[in-house]
């Protein structure tokens, strides 16, 4: 699947997304497994309550099934308007 | 409805007058405009607001949606940039079109909640004393609150 990665987690992980190979089941186990690659993940992943996902470019739970997702987005709590 | 996600700025005049223009049924029409600010004690040089390409058109599109059929509207029509802007720029407007005014403002009021806090874009402030993204605050999350019914 493709991550998506914005604003300061793009920088903390140092690019904008990346293809993942996984086998995890929540979006919460995806966390658990990047956040045990490198420094720079456990950075970004630090305090996944400071975070949002988006599953296909709809929000999502951090509880929420990866079955048939095509593409997950990391981000910090939006700042539009 | 027309949701408009750009780099380049747009005409307030000439967006509100064209939007006004179409809508002869609606007695009333309110608009909303963001504007880049510059705080005296620490000059800002720029914001920079970065988006996701393929949710923002989408994510916006569901809330106007939303917007249209809660407040009855005619008509609604929102733009909002992404990219380098400096102070005094605008950022994005809103514009809602109802029969009465009171439906006009509550619209353009809920757009402007929903945006701040579920549209994907990430405002970063260029300043001499640093570059800072622009933390979202619990204040922008209760603003959502007031337009969910509490549960019985």
């Amino acid at each position: 699947m493709d991550v998506l990665y914005f604003a300061w987690v793009r920088e903390r992980i140092g690019l904008p997304r990346e293809k993942v190979e996984t086998e995890a089941v929540t979006v919460r186990d995806l966390v658990t497994e990047l956040r045990a690659r490198e420094e720079r993940y456990a950075a970004a992943f630090e305090d996944i309550s400071a975070l949002r996902v988006a599953l296909d470019q709809e929000l999502a739970e951090f509880d929420a099934p990866l079955a048939g997702v095509r593409e997950v987005a990391f981000f910090p709590p939006m700042t539009g308007g | 409805m027309r949701i408009s996600v750009q780099e380049a700025p747009f005409d307030l005049g000439q967006e509100s007058a064209a939007f006004a223009a179409g809508h002869r049924d609606m007695g009333a029409v309110v608009t909303f405009t963001g504007i880049v600010r510059d705080l005296p004690e620490d000059p800002m040089e720029a914001m920079e607001i970065e988006h996701y390409p393929g949710m923002t058109q989408k994510a916006i599109s569901q809330i106007a949606e939303e917007a249209l059929a809660r407040f009855s509207l005619g008509d609604v029509l929102v733009i909002h940039r992404y990219g380098r802007l400096v102070p005094g720029e605008m950022i994005m407007m809103v514009a809602t079109a109802a029969r009465h005014r009171s439906h006009a403002f509550e619209a353009a009021s809920f757009l402007m909640d929903y945006l701040k806090s579920r549209a994907p874009f990430w405002k970063r402030e260029i300043s001499r004393s640093g570059v800072e993204w622009v933390a979202a605050t619990d204040a922008d999350e209760d603003a959502l609150a007031r337009w969910t019914p509490r549960a019985p």
